[in-house]
């Protein structure tokens, strides 16, 4: 387990810049900015435009980390306190869940419970619970 | 212009993610470790993107249509089923295991780090496996209906 600071403006900062950017994709092209549709949807996109959208958009979030590196000097932490296979597992769980639930932490947790949507409440409310478990079950029951 | 503009919006997201802590696992895991290494940051992005997500919603939706797009593309499904609260519960069982989600692995992957590509596309292939079986599921639906 590693130790990490609390970083409270950072991550408020940080926060509210996403936020941002969700409100400027809804200004511009009406979407919702939501990781998982936008990334699914770039391997069955509707037309050619549907494509260039998402693959314009997923560009500049691959472009921030760089971005803050030339702000500060600095690449933003990635600090990975799993193995590789638990990275595996977990993702392909992550995947299966998103797909079926609709939506993650952006999509459900940030834009639709912005909106207010019951079923982004609800999905939210349900993720943070079973993350909270899984993590406590891991880390305190296994001790792994 | 659109696409420039497209990309700047991907940009302010990727951005928010990385100064956020929300690309880093560790962070995102001891944001749920309450027993353990608890780090309560993760508390303030979830803060700061709803506060501005509400109030800018609030003001974008009441305009009669987006500023490149002809109309808002808004989910209209209230109903609670067994897909929206089973897909997020095992959606919540592997973030507690990998520590990202699609959201904050996506902009890490520009740091260019071996185990976020894994992450990556562990997931492309939990979703093709999860799209190709909802694909059965509606074609089986359909044959009983």
């Amino acid at each position: 387990m590693i130790e990490t600071a609390f970083t409270p403006y950072q991550s408020l900062g940080g926060g509210a810049l996403i936020g941002l950017a969700a409100v400027l994709l809804m200004a511009s092209i009406g979407r919702i900015m939501g990781a998982t549709g936008i990334l699914a949807g770039l391997f069955q996109p509707a037309n050619a435009a549907d494509w260039s959208w998402r693959a314009a958009v997923l560009a500049g979030m691959m472009s921030g980390p760089v971005a803050v590196m030339l702000i500060t000097g600095e690449m933003p932490a990635v600090q990975v306190p799993v193995s590789q296979t638990m990275l595996v597992i977990g993702g392909v769980i992550v995947g299966i869940g998103v797909t079926f639930g609709a939506g993650c932490t952006s999509g459900h947790g940030v834009c639709g419970m912005a909106r207010l949507s019951p079923r982004s409440i609800i999905a939210t409310l349900t993720f943070m619970l079973t993350t909270a478990t899984t993590v406590y079950v891991i880390r305190h029951v296994i001790g792994a | 212009m659109r696409m420039i503009v497209l990309y700047l919006i991907g940009l302010v997201f990727g951005v928010g993610i990385s100064i956020s802590g929300m690309a880093n696992p560790a962070k995102v895991l001891n944001f749920f470790d309450i027993a353990g290494t608890w780090d309560p940051s993760l508390a303030f992005v979830m803060g700061g993107a709803l506060v501005v997500t509400f109030i800018g919603y609030h003001y974008i939706l009441n305009r009669p249509a987006p500023f490149f797009s002809a109309s808002f593309q808004l989910p209209t499904r209230r109903d609670l089923d067994l897909p929206l609260i089973g897909g997020s519960a095992v959606f919540g069982i592997g973030w507690g295991i990998a520590g990202f989600c699609p959201g904050g692995a996506l902009p890490a992957l520009g740091t260019g780090r071996l185990d976020v590509f894994i992450f990556i596309a562990a997931l492309l292939a939990g979703i093709f496996v999860a799209k190709a079986l909802q694909a059965v599921l509606v074609k089986r639906a359909s044959a009983q209906a």
